[in-house]
């Protein structure tokens, strides 16, 4: 387990990391951090998804401090790494469930294919482990087998799933579910609803109003309301985040698909943008596949201290053209 | 409809400099005669790059673009009658257009030996199934053949139900499922059942697969070596990032993708995932999705696309979208109101009602031409729809008479509105100077007709007046 949490982590970041890291070697190697320098670094962390911001500041901070100094790879990492820990840190916060609120309230959102009902199946094993008495609702009554897809998961990790009849109103089902959460002295209710797009206010509303009927039970729920963000998202990231945020004052993220390709610079972005706690990061499709967020490791993962250098010459103009991972 | 938004927001500010927006504000800066040069054109290629960076297109597919696009703007003469900024913009928009395939959908490839094989492939959660569903509609309806759907997921739990029920819903056939099957087998019994039940398409769901999962790469090109598919789709979310040129690739050379489906095209992002799908895999973008629903399935427009790429709107998107949300009947007879100049208060609050139904502001305010540059300005905290609920609870505490006339509203009927409606008579004057600027736009837009309106974009429906010094900024 211990193994598997940071061989595992580091498998999916280092793939995120191949290509920054390789791409800085390429740059950076005994060189001159000069204007041309510069521009192909903003470049390599925009490629990373980091986001126009972030990355122009991470230039500027460098531009102050290094300007013209003959600089290694190494440092550059070091200092990128540095940089990007430091912007995740104070986001780096795990989700625990309060014992006073029993049960505790989770309800999970996100746009459509980012992996909610996965993820609420490894949390269910997740806290089930810790020895939580975890339920889960099958809050998607929209999308076709939704509800099975949760119930095949409730057998998996061995958490009773709560679900009605299809198409049933999710509100309803949530309202239902608590109050039979509450009798049966549940410590955690994880609600899974129908994925959807952020700009679309009708379905915004029905999440809303989720909200408002269980707070007709207990006005205290929901305790949090998790986004979960697929890490191949662009930057329309930051538009998902702040409208979900406005409309149903989510208080974490958990990223998705982080053993893929892509970086996931995005949650940086994210993390400059809003500060809200990234709890943890879906790195597979297998029930044990979700870990703890942490700042360092992501940093280090994403900039990658011990990936092979490429070799210093030549390599800069095909890198540039975007060779994949 | 478009003036209104910039009156409810923006009040009586000045809108003429933000809206020339993102691109249009550096191409205004160019020389205003003769042959562009290097550096005015450098200058409008930097923002070009940046607009396509935040739209999601990959670096190297931005890079490339901006060279071809910058050889081929440098020295091009600008004639008298259009400005250097619309030069630019206009080989940059057809620049783009190109590269997104041009004009002209592509249809989907059905020239085989019925059964025709289609293979759908993607990463998680990319809408692969969904998508199976919509095409399968489409071809049992549109094309009258007769369809079968397979789900080749044997991964995630319940995929093979979700595609059974969405085929009944389609009102399409799906091929039983038997437990236990791998997928190579279940694609060899679903292409046998083809045969034998005189099927014209079976449309192949897999399993969403990391580009880098070796695995299930040798297993997706397993399947396309058991079935030879006349088309596979590579299925993708208009929300992807710099990935995107990654996960082309690995399907591209593990698969041989045919064709692009990109997917989500109703959310709010700007889609640069299908310039960057486009140039490395070569394979033309055949359809886009856009809704949930199985008809949600629609043609590719690449001008609709540059244009959103490059932060220029979607405006043709935005009338979908306002036709899809908005309460017809009421539409028409706004408009029609609108068209004999009768635009009375009531309509307006009728309009408030359905613009608060079309979801989150600065979603709209994307697709319009020229916002990005404005939302930045205003930052997020004036994008609030509070000044809506003001408004409406203004025109409430009018008589039916001052919501048909509102010249009749006086000082002393100004003083009770605002008391009744809690406001204050400055926020009743703000609202009706909006509504008098808001029937002269509609005038204007009556004129210049929907096809003007996207030639010339916003700019055309501001006042004419003369530009306020100094053009005050906004935010």
């Amino acid at each position: 387990m211990a193994l598997g949490f940071f061989s595992r982590l580091k498998a999916g970041l280092s793939r995120s990391t191949q290509k920054l890291g390789g791409g800085i070697a390429a740059v950076f190697t005994r060189r001159k951090l000069d204007d041309a320098a510069l521009e192909e670094l903003e470049d390599l962390l925009i490629a990373a998804d980091l986001g126009p911001n972030v990355a122009a500041r991470v230039i500027e901070s460098f531009r102050s401090s290094r300007f013209g100094t003959e600089v290694t790879d190494e440092e550059i990492r070091t200092a990128l790494a540095a940089e990007i820990a430091r912007v995740l840190e104070p986001v780096a916060v795990p989700f625990v469930p309060d014992p006073q609120h029993r049960p505790h309230v989770a309800l999970v959102v996100g746009v459509n294919g980012n992996g909610k009902t996965t993820t609420i199946g490894k949390m269910a094993r997740f806290y089930g482990e810790q020895g939580l008495k975890v339920m889960m609702v099958a809050g998607d009554t929209f999308r076709a087998a939704a509800v099975e897809q949760l119930q095949v998961w409730g057998d998996r990790v061995g958490a009773p799933v709560i679900a009605g009849p299809p198409n049933a109103d999710a509100a309803g089902l949530a309202f239902d579910a608590l109050k039979r959460a509450r009798a049966e002295g549940a410590d955690l209710l994880l609600i899974d609803t129908a994925g959807r797009l952020h700009n679309k206010g009708a379905l915004m509303e029905e999440l809303a109003k989720i909200i408002r009927v269980m707070r007709k039970f207990d006005e205290t729920a929901p305790h949090s309301v998790l986004l979960v963000l697929d890490a191949t998202t662009g930057q329309n990231a930051i538009e998902q985040v702040r409208v979900f945020k406005e409309l149903v004052n989510v208080t974490g993220l958990i990223v998705t698909k982080l053993d893929g390709s892509a970086r996931g610079g995005i949650v940086v972005a994210l993390a400059d943008t809003f500060g809200l706690p990234v709890h943890a990061v879906g790195v597979g499709e297998q029930a044990e596949d979700l870990r703890p967020f942490s700042a360092e490791a992501f940093a280090n993962g994403l900039v990658g201290p011990s990936i092979r250098l490429s070799s210093p010459d030549g390599d800069e103009k095909k890198d540039g053209e975007g060779d994949p991972a | 409809m478009f003036a209104q938004w910039r009156d409810i927001f923006w009040g009586e500010r000045p809108l003429f400099e933000a809206l020339s927006g993102k691109l249009s504000g550096v191409f205004d800066g160019l020389a205003k005669r003769g042959a562009l040069s290097e550096a005015d054109v450098a200058e409008a290629m930097r923002e070009v790059r940046l607009a396509m960076l935040d739209a999601d297109v990959a670096l190297p597919v931005v890079k490339d673009f901006v060279t071809k696009v910058r050889e081929r703007a440098v020295g091009h003469e600008v004639l008298d009658s259009i400005s250097p900024g619309q030069a630019v913009a206009k080989i940059v928009n057809d620049a783009l257009i190109d590269a997104l395939g041009g004009a002209g959908a592509v249809p989907l490839n059905l020239n085989a030996v019925p059964p025709v094989p289609i293979l759908m492939v993607g990463l998680q959660g990319s809408g692969k199934t969904t998508t199976s569903g919509k095409i399968a509609l489409r071809l049992a309806t549109r094309e009258r053949k007769k369809v079968l759907l397979a789900s080749l997921d044997t991964q995630r739990p319940a995929a093979q139900l979700q595609l059974q029920q969405l085929a009944e819903r389609a009102g399409v056939p799906s091929l039983p499922i038997v437990p236990g099957q791998t997928p190579v087998e279940i694609a060899r019994r679903a292409m046998d059942t083809g045969r034998r039940e005189g099927f014209d398409v079976v449309i192949l769901d897999t399993a969403g697969r990391l580009s880098i999962d070796e695995a299930l790469m040798n297993e997706v090109r397993e399947i396309r070596a058991e079935t030879s598919p006349a088309e596979t789709l590579l299925v993708v979310d208009a929300m992807t990032g710099q990935d995107a040129v990654n996960t082309a690739r690995a399907f591209n050379e593990a698969v041989g993708v045919t064709g692009v489906v990109m997917t989500r095209m109703d959310g709010d992002a700007r889609g640069g995932a299908a310039l960057s799908m486009r140039a490395v895999t070569g394979a033309p973008i055949k359809l886009t999705g856009s809704g949930e629903k199985l008809d949600a399935l629609e043609e590719f427009h690449p001008e609709r696309v540059a244009g959103r790429i490059l932060g220029l709107g979607d405006i043709a998107g935005l009338v979908e979208k306002a036709a899809d949300t908005l309460d017809h009947e009421e539409s028409e007879k706004i408009a029609l109101k609108m068209m004999q100049g009768k635009f009375d208060l009531d309509d307006y609050a009728a309009q408030i009602r359905q613009i608060a139904k079309m979801g989150s502001l600065s979603g709209i305010l994307d697709m319009l031409p020229g916002m990005g540059k404005v939302k930045q300005a205003l930052g997020d905290k004036d994008l609030d729809t509070s000044v809506l609920k003001r408004h409406q609870a203004i025109i409430s505490s009018m008589t039916r008479a001052e919501r048909k006339t509102p010249a009749i509203i006086k000082a002393s009927r100004k003083k009770r509105i605002a008391a009744g409606s809690g406001s204050t008579v400055q926020d009743v004057n703000r609202l009706l100077k909006q509504f008098d600027d808001m029937s002269t736009m509609m005038k204007r837009i009556n004129k210049l007709g929907m096809k003007g309106l996207m030639r010339q974009g916003m700019s055309a429906l501001m006042p004419k007046g003369p530009k306020p010094p100094g053009g005050r900024p906004f935010g």
